[in-house]
């Protein structure tokens, strides 16, 4: 039931922008996950002594020290913020001028979309709003008198998306893209869409988090779904080994320069790689639990090779959803071994969410920034915090210690609450001739 | 080639449940923007919504999936259902021939605002297992997945008010790459304390406490618009998959699409209709019809005098040179704007008028504004309608355009 991209029009990675816990901008971010450092630590934002879960990774972000003005901190959440940020990199390391008075080669502005994914928005100021016009919670009828004036961009997340068009004059299709965990892969995969059906010849595609607040962490608690290992913060997120016991909450935010292939050609920009097949399928059968035979996500991941006429001995990495609760990482291993056949016991797999926590769905364009700069730059980023395999888990997880390896053709793959499944192939535009 | 064509329409809206009861709602144009129930208003300066009436959540949705859901939720689980029914569809054995592609706006906001409320009052040990799925934007898809089996490629956009239109924009996509069958559109819950706070910071919401004064789109007296809740949701299908199962009926075809941005915010709006005119432009070029071929237009109707003006300098700039002028309803303007249900629900009254040959008027139009090349629709009207366009607004700068056309058989080769 696969169809290969109708139009024949490709879609390239020309630029990386990322906002993430630990580091500072894109090339913080690959010497921190190339150099297997953790960003996990003891929750700061408030005081996490009645939560189960008191580990998170956080990111020091002032918006205002990364070039955003008092107008734009004043009237966005931390997740759009983070966004802008992480577009201005994007856009700057892509080399593209947008708007007026911009160079020859700027793009069409009726040409370039925006499609920003984020699985819970600006949840973070909706609280703190509402613990002010509550009373901290004492009224159930909240009083507009002591509410900021920018509660409806909070409550609709499609803010994130118009705060994009505004900075690049971009007048194409804009949308964000909420699939809850899988949103950063949907985003992506659903902006190489729009290049591919020709809507656009440039999109900014990314995704951006920040849920680092007290209900978010108290909706995960209730479950159990995020870790209790409060001793060791930094060694907290285990993705694949047997001591796992769930999920470190993260924020941040990647945006990626999609461009089709011919208009990037024509400027000569840099090229990180392909966009070579996406996919998504629902597993239809629970909203929090897996299934530990991971169909539907192999469904997903052998549906994004076919599109991109890719056999699966040819994947030489997965960079994992890897969240560390048991039941993902056995259901992802299942997965890539449906998936990949025989080529799953050779390929390096490995889960940054080890080092930069689990940013809901903005983790999926990080990942996808991450699995970019692994195929440009042929290093294969590492899971922190293994030591203790598990028999459920048993392939190579890149353990600990960042690989040299050149990578052709790499696969980044999601899971989320809901049953989205959710996979996006990434060529290397050596791996073949066009 | 033909396009995508809608065979189910589920409506759960302030008109009513179900399609029949929407439309005859709508034709004998029944007041369904009332003074607020279930919360006091007072305090909030506006005091009216359109509210679902005549709902029984537990005629659509399972006691025990009551209590992991909001009434968003609800109201979704309800459409999808109606719309099945409608369509008369059935899962297929193949699981992965049935895409939902939903559009959100404000998610779970009842549920969620409970939750909060008792993490700050109580302490997160008070906060339930079913927050973390019932209050995000993918809530109602993910739930409409797994109670109805449908595993194809799933998702979900928010663009507030665009997003009705721009959940088929994307289904198409969808079926593009080889899935028959989506479910779209979206619906909305809202009307809600801190929901509507935080609606009523856009400053766009009329403080007008009886409806003929409060909700009128494109006239001299328009104030800003009054919210509602709900939506619809319609099942699209590839014309070869629904020939095939033998689909009992088809209400149109989704014939064009197109999206712009203004790349403007609020607090700088964009100064004029360029990008507005844009998509519809883009519409109609997709769907290969002039602006002459347009029996009728169902606008955006945001009721605020600036968006009003710049929706009929769009309108004029696309259809002005039309012999006739063209004919524009404000159907919202019966409901209350209901976010992303809003211009999902408008894409179920086109279908409407096209079966039956009727325009709905706009409610409360006493005293059009000055409307050149514009023919602004007052009292129903019977007429022919083969082709529409559905236009929708989302709050921050999206133009949506959905061209929809009467379905011809195909003749025998």
């Amino acid at each position: 039931m696969s169809t290969p991209t109708p139009s024949g029009r490709r879609v390239v990675i020309t630029g990386i922008g990322v906002v993430a816990p630990g580091s500072m901008g894109r090339e913080g971010f690959w010497e921190m996950i190339t150099a297997g450092r953790t960003a996990t630590r003891r929750i700061t934002f408030f005081d996490p002594s009645r939560f189960r879960s008191q580990v998170a990774a956080e990111v020091d972000f002032d918006g205002r020290k990364l070039g955003l003005t008092a107008h734009e901190v004043h009237r966005n959440d931390r997740f759009v913020q983070m966004a802008m940020v992480a577009a201005d990199e994007a856009v700057a390391d892509s080399g593209l001028t947008f708007g007026a008075g911009g160079a020859d080669d700027a793009p069409d502005p009726d040409r370039v979309g925006v499609t920003l994914g984020s699985a819970v928005g600006a949840t973070m100021r909706l609280e703190n709003e509402y613990v002010a016009v509550s009373d901290a919670g004492k009224h159930w009828l909240v009083d507009p008198r002591y509410a900021t004036r920018f509660l409806h961009q909070a409550l609709v997340p499609s803010c994130g998306a118009t705060e994009l068009a505004v900075r690049f004059g971009a007048h194409g299709p804009a949308t964000v893209v909420s699939t809850g965990c899988t949103s950063g892969i949907d985003a992506v995969g659903y902006g190489a869409q729009l290049i591919e059906d020709g809507d656009a010849d440039v999109v900014i595609a990314g995704a951006s988090d920040a849920p680092i607040s007290p209900i978010s962490m108290a909706c995960f608690d209730t479950i159990r779904a995020t870790t209790a290992n409060n001793a060791d913060p930094e060694h907290a997120s285990k993705p694949f080994d047997a001591r796992r016991d769930g999920f470190v909450m993260g924020e941040g935010a990647a945006v990626l320069v999609l461009e089709e292939l011919d208009h990037a050609r024509q400027r000569g920009a840099e090229v990180y790689c392909e966009v070579s097949g996406y996919a998504n399928r629902c597993n239809a059968f629970h909203m929090t639990g897996l299934r530990p035979d991971g169909i539907e996500m192999a469904e997903a991941i052998g549906l994004a090779l076919d599109q991109g006429r890719i056999d699966p001995d040819e994947v030489g990495y997965v960079n994992a959803h890897g969240s560390g609760t048991k039941q993902n990482d056995r259901h992802e291993t299942a997965a890539v071994k449906r998936s990949l056949g025989p080529t799953a016991q050779q390929v390096s797999m490995s889960s940054i969410k080890s080092m930069v926590g689990h940013s809901l769905g903005a983790i999926g364009s990080i990942e996808i920034a991450a699995t970019a700069l692994a195929v440009k730059r042929g290093v294969v980023p590492p899971t922190a915090n293994y030591g203790v395999p598990d028999p459920e888990c048993d392939l190579d997880y890149v353990p600990n210690t960042a690989r040299e390896q050149k990578v052709d053709v790499a696969l980044s793959v999601g899971s989320g609450f809901g049953g989205f499944q959710s996979a996006i192939v990434l060529a290397s535009p050596t791996r073949r001739s066009a | 080639m033909t396009g995508l064509l809608v065979t189910g329409i589920g409506v759960v809206a302030p008109t009513g449940v179900g399609v029949e009861a929407h439309w005859s709602s709508l034709v004998r144009g029944e007041p369904a923007i009332r003074p607020i129930e279930g919360f006091d208003t007072d305090q909030y300066g506006v005091t009216l919504a359109g509210q679902i009436r005549d709902f029984d959540p537990k005629a659509f949705v399972a006691p025990q999936l009551m209590v992991q859901t909001d009434r968003w939720t609800w109201t979704s689980l309800a459409a999808a259902t109606l719309a099945a029914q409608d369509a008369g569809y059935e899962a297929p054995e193949d699981a992965y021939a049935t895409s939902v592609f939903l559009a959100a706006g404000s998610g779970g906001n009842e549920f969620s605002q409970h939750e909060i409320q008792g993490l700050w009052a109580k302490g997160p040990k008070s906060v339930g297992a079913y927050q973390s799925i019932a209050w995000f934007y993918a809530a109602s898809t993910g739930q409409l997945s797994i109670r109805d089996g449908y595993k194809g490629p799933s998702g979900v956009v928010v663009s507030e008010g665009a997003g009705g239109l721009d959940s088929i924009g994307w289904a198409r996509r969808v079926a593009r790459r080889g899935t028959p069958a989506v479910l779209v559109g979206g619906t909305e819950a809202g009307v809600t304390p801190y929901a509507l706070l935080c609606q009523a910071t856009s400053g766009r919401l009329s403080t007008a406490t009886r409806p003929e004064d409060a909700y009128k789109p494109f006239d001299h007296r328009a104030n800003g618009h009054v919210i509602g809740e709900g939506g619809a949701i319609l099942l699209l299908e590839e014309p070869g998959a629904a020939r095939a199962r033998g689909a009992r009926q088809v209400w149109g075809e989704v014939a064009g699409y197109g999206a712009t941005h203004d790349a403007h915010h609020h607090e700088d709006p964009a100064p004029d209709a360029t990008q507005y005119a844009r998509a519809i432009r883009l519409s109609l070029a997709d769907a290969g019809v002039t602006p002459d071929e347009v029996d009728l237009v169902l606008a955006d109707g945001a009721g605020v005098p600036e968006l009003d003006a710049l929706e009929l300098e769009a309108l004029q700039r696309v259809f002005g040179g039309r012999a006739t002028p063209v004919p524009v309803t404000a159907p919202s303007s019966w409901t209350g704007r209901l976010m992303a249900g809003g211009s999902a629900l408008n894409v179920a009254t086109a279908l409407l008028a096209i079966r039956d040959g009727i325009v709905p008027g706009t409610a409360h139009l006493d005293d059009p504004v000055d409307a050149p090349g514009v023919d602004l629709v007052q009292q129903n009207r019977v007429q022919d309608v083969g082709t529409v366009v559905v236009l929708a607004r989302g709050f921050g700068g999206f133009n949506s355009s959905l061209v929809l056309r009467r379905h011809q058989e195909e003749q025998a080769a």
